[in-house]
């Protein structure tokens, strides 16, 4: 009974366009051109996985602008530097929860201290240089074990989870239980000074005083490579997150790429003219920061091998480490400070800047959170950095909120899907790309085939003859007479070769003449 | 030290995005990331577990990799759980000689044996139905009408007999419905998918009507034997014979002739038609391959299957029409796709002696086959497919294995795996040998191409070799 309401038609009909930025965000791998007509099958196939393909950009694109959670900013006013602005006064700003993530602790006993987050950012683990190591919940301040293994401790490790850790301690390798307890001592990896842990291999590559690169699988317990580097002490390591590439830095100012795959190493690159201090790799594994004892602090694009950046520093930077957001961090003696976006502009002043109690030993950004762990002579102090840590992360790879058992679906799953150590390569996604032949493999192949090079030239022996008429004067003569005759069919055949190439560009020539239109008298007389 | 400048309750100024009312921000120019535990964390037991997502690249390194391992794992579980083997019936009383669909029941199946006997299946309860003895010598052929009412069976005793579908009651005879006597052995028999109509071969091709007790039109192009005649599933007025003369015949019904004959090398046993491409059929012949035909271009054919070390005797297509299986006089079953040269699967089992027919069911599932040995197997299609219902969750774990496998199959270790199969050491020592005659072929052929007069002699393909002429 009702009458029709008249539609108003959308005036932004179809659905909602994607900003370009974010499609390119998520865009894999190049489109190439179809193949030709004639191989139907093929062009469908490659039509089709294309679209799939597309969509999936745009849907990962639409769903980016939906994510729940922002970053953290900090912005100073026209007039205020905002490395003036202290860790009490951003403590101060804002809420009890986001406070309570500055703290210190006053450990002045044992040593200056290393550190590390585990991959979910929700446990530290500390480690002092005169044995005291210690594993704790940092956000709920929840101790889970404390010892002291009455050894020097080189540097502290957290394994694929916060169930495990590796301890280098004076003279072999530890690995410990988040209670405590020590489960191995492997005695194999012997004078180990720094760690780096792989966690989509489950490897743990250590670099030792006696200059050797070891590489433990840590699922299944066995020593996968030890690469003799030979180039003395092995003091500065670093990871490339994209491509499970370790960074080591040399006294001779060099920076070394390694994989287990091989004794050389990959890359060489010439970095510092002193010594190499401290290496640190983005997460995206397109930038690589280095500091050396030439006081210098240089950006190298690590896919094109350039350097894009030198800062000088006063003091030279002993620890660097870079956050998810691309936020370094450079500590000096016992001053910490912060830069922002360092491969870009060239930065002129700290980010922010804190003093710590004593002399910095490890600096590290956590995971998820907008916080810095900084390591020192008199303990540890967490201090806030706005901006630092990636607000959301993804449930299935590292969750902060994970309970016991979606941690243990998540271990079998990446249990599962290691990656086999001869995997590993500049390039991770070398497994996708299209092995093209070479023109030699072809040409070995369709030698296999017809059962003979059809390129290849047989020698020509000439036939023996009776009655003296195979003297040596007439065999040359012979074997002469045939090889001019060869040289004059290769003669002709070039001959020919080029006279079709001539006649085919004269007769474009006319053509395109012909379709400029320019016509003249004397083109009667053009043959 | 800067005082920090206090600006009041409320927001000001650069404000947050989306506004999170669940802290206050004194400051307006200073905010962390703060997550309230609330929502990630899941209110209650019986709730299920909060899963926020981020597909940014840059989280999820080494996506390649993962997925390569992902599909070696996948490859490898496959051959764990390819247990293909499902039941065998048992109750026939010699070698069972062919089968035939029911075309509206899944769970329906017949099948003839060598001493004239004919036996029902019930295929869920894996049991015979109903027996009765359909003739005196060999059941040569037998098909079930469309409709699913009635079937009819051609024996060795030159007759052709037609039975009804359900048993008969307590106490009834088993009596046919109707009795054909003919004038020779029939070899074959096969009805039309909508009329009442149905052909027999045997000396010649006779088109028969339901009705009437002689045929309504016979074809036959000199020669005297024909082995099996099929009509197209689509082109529902098309036919095809295998003769004795290794020729294909093809007729149209309403013409008074056949339309044309292809010969080839050696002769083929039967053939069937691609049920989802009308033009197309396989046929399965005695010098050990299969050819896929284009009934337009009888030249050449389409695809020649090469995997049988003994003669092929049966072949039927998948519903689906993209898969065919092949029955050999060596003991194996074959399923080959319809456009490769090579099978991507292989059944065999030491019980299993010759097989002579095989069927592959309506719902795509199912393989059956009917061996020398009285027994007719029942088998999986897809050796790895779990049967039953399966939960959303599985069968998009299901999915996702198999699109892997898909995405990587060229990639030496995954084909390599995904490619062995066991052979029993017969077949696989006559798989070598034949191997070995065909390279010594090929080698004495490139011989004598590499030492005679460029272009004197030409490269015959492979698909050109086995077409002898075909003739119109």
């Amino acid at each position: 009974m009702f009458n029709s309401i008249p539609q108003k038609s959308d005036p932004f009909p179809g659905s909602a366009p994607v900003p370009e930025e974010k499609l390119k965000k998520f865009r894999r791998g190049v489109k190439g051109e179809l193949p030709p007509r004639p191989q139907y099958k093929l062009r469908d196939v490659v039509i089709r996985s294309e679209a799939a393909s597309d969509l999936a950009q745009k849907q990962n694109a639409r769903y980016d602008l939906m994510l729940p959670e922002d970053a953290g900013f900090l912005e100073g006013d026209e007039d205020e530097d905002t490395c003036t602005i202290s860790q009490d006064d951003i403590v101060d700003a804002v809420d009890i929860t986001a406070g309570a993530k500055y703290f210190n602790l006053t450990l002045s006993q044992f040593g200056p201290y290393r550190l590390d987050y585990s991959k979910t950012g929700r446990h530290l683990l500390l480690g002092g240089r005169r044995g005291h190591v210690t594993c704790l919940d940092w956000q709920s301040k929840q101790l889970m074990c404390e010892m002291n293994v009455m050894e020097t401790v080189n540097d502290v490790k957290w394994l694929h989870s916060e169930a495990l850790f590796a301890v280098a301690q004076k003279k072999w390798l530890y690995i410990y239980d988040n209670k405590g307890i020590e489960l191995h001592c492997i005695r194999k990896f012997n004078d180990v000074l720094r760690m780096q842990f792989l966690p989509y291999h489950f490897l743990l590559a250590t670099a030792s005083a006696t200059g050797f690169l070891q590489y433990l699988d840590v699922s299944v317990g066995k020593e996968v490579v030890a690469i003799c580097t030979k180039a003395g002490r092995l003091d500065v390591m670093a990871h490339n997150p994209h491509n499970a590439i370790i960074h080591l830095g040399h006294s001779n100012g060099t920076v070394t790429l390694w994989t287990p795959n091989q004794r050389e190493p990959l890359v060489k690159m010439l970095c510092h003219q002193g010594g190499v201090r401290s290496v640190a790799v983005d997460k995206t594994g397109t930038y690589m920061v280095t500091s050396g004892m030439d006081k210098k602090l240089k950006v190298y694009d690590i896919r094109a091998y350039r350097p894009l950046q030198s800062y000088f520093l006063p003091a030279g930077a002993s620890c660097l480490s870079l956050s998810q957001r691309g936020l370094l961090s450079a500590a000096t003696g016992d001053i910490v400070q912060v830069y922002r976006d360092v491969w870009g502009i060239p930065v002129t002043k700290p980010y922010m800047a804190h003093r710590a109690k004593g002399s910095v030993w490890g600096v590290h950004f956590c995971p998820f959170e907008d916080v810095l762990g900084v390591g020192h002579g008199e303990g540890f102090t967490s201090m806030v950095v706005p901006g630092a840590g990636e607000p959301n992360f993804d449930g299935l790879d590292a969750n902060p909120y994970r309970s016991a058992k979606q941690r243990q679906e998540w271990e079998v799953k990446a249990l599962l899907e290691k990656i086999q150590p001869e995997l590993i390569g500049l390039d991770p996604s070398q497994l996708s790309q299209v092995d093209h032949s070479t023109w030699e493999q072809r040409h070995e192949d369709r030698v296999q085939v017809l059962g003979f090079d059809p390129l290849a030239k047989e020698k020509f022996t000439p036939r023996l003859k009776t009655k003296g008429r195979s003297s040596s004067g007439k065999v040359e003569k012979r074997k002469k007479q045939v090889a001019h005759e060869d040289q004059r069919d290769v003669i002709r055949q070039t001959v020919e070769d080029r006279m079709k190439i001539d006649k085919e560009r004269k007769e474009k020539e006319k053509k395109k003449a012909a379709a400029a239109g320019q016509k003249s008298a004397l083109d009667r007389f053009r043959k | 030290m800067v005082s920090p400048k206090i600006f009041g309750n409320v927001l000001s100024g650069r404000c947050k995005r989306n506004q999170q009312t669940h802290f206050r921000q004194i400051r307006a120019d200073i905010a962390l990331n703060i997550r309230n535990p609330d929502d990630y964390v899941r209110e209650t037991k019986l709730d299920i577990q909060r899963v926020p997502r981020n597909y940014d690249p840059s989280l999820h390194p080494f996506e390649v990799p993962r997925e390569y391992t992902r599909a070696l794992n996948a490859t490898k579980l496959e051959r764990v759980f390819a247990k293909p083997f499902l039941a065998s019936l048992d109750g026939h009383r010699d070698g069972v000689n062919c089968m035939a669909k029911h075309p509206k029941s899944l769970s329906t199946m017949l099948s003839g044996s060598c001493d004239g006997e004919l036996k029902v299946w019930n295929l869920t309860k894996r049991e015979c139905v109903r027996t009765l003895q359909a003739h005196e010598g060999f059941v040569r052929g037998m098909v079930v009408r469309f409709c699913g009412t009635s079937f009819f069976t051609v024996g060795d005793d030159k007759t052709i007999k037609q039975w009804k579908m359900e048993t008969p009651g307590y106490g009834e005879e088993e009596e046919p419905l109707n009795t054909i006597l003919g004038k020779s052995v029939f070899t074959s028999i096969d009805h039309h998918q909508k009329e009442g109509v149905f052909v027999t071969c045997g000396q010649q091709v006779d088109i028969w009507d339901e009705q009437r007790s002689s045929p309504i039109r016979s074809f036959s192009w000199g020669v005297d034997s024909f082995s099996c005649v099929r009509f197209n599933p689509v082109e529902t007025e098309l036919l095809a014979s295998c003769a004795s003369d290794r020729s294909i015949v093809l007729y149209d019904m309403r013409e008074a002739t056949p339309l044309k004959k292809v010969i080839m090398n050696m002769r083929s046993n039967t053939l069937c038609w691609n049920p989802m491409e009308a033009y197309n059929f396989t046929c399965s012949n005695e010098d050990y391959n299969l050819y896929t035909y284009d009934m337009r271009y009888l030249d050449k054919p389409f695809t020649v299957h090469m995997d049988h070390v003994s003669a092929v005797l049966d072949v039927d297509y998948s519903p689906t029409g993209k898969e065919f299986v092949s029955a050999s006089f060596d003991k194996t079953i074959r399923i080959f796709p319809k456009d490769s040269g090579h099978s991507r699967e292989v059944y065999h089992t030491k019980r299993m002696q010759h097989v002579i027919s095989i069927k592959w069911s309506s719902d795509n599932k199912y393989i059956l086959s009917a061996s020398d040995e009285m027994n007719i197997r029942l088998w999986k299609a897809n050796a790895a497919e779990k049967l039953g219902l399966l939960a959303p969750r599985e069968k998009a774990a299901v999915n996702y294995s198999q699109k892997l496998k898909e995405k990587f199959q060229h990639h030496p270790q995954i084909r390599r795996i995904s490619h062995h199969r066991h052979l029993p050491k017969s077949i696989y020592s006559q798989t070598k040998e034949l191997r070995v005659m065909k390279e010594a072929r090929r080698r004495k052929e490139r011989n004598v191409r590499k030492h005679s007069k460029p272009g004197s002699m030409p490269v015959v393909t492979e698909k050109e070799k086995h077409v002898v002429t075909v003739v119109k």
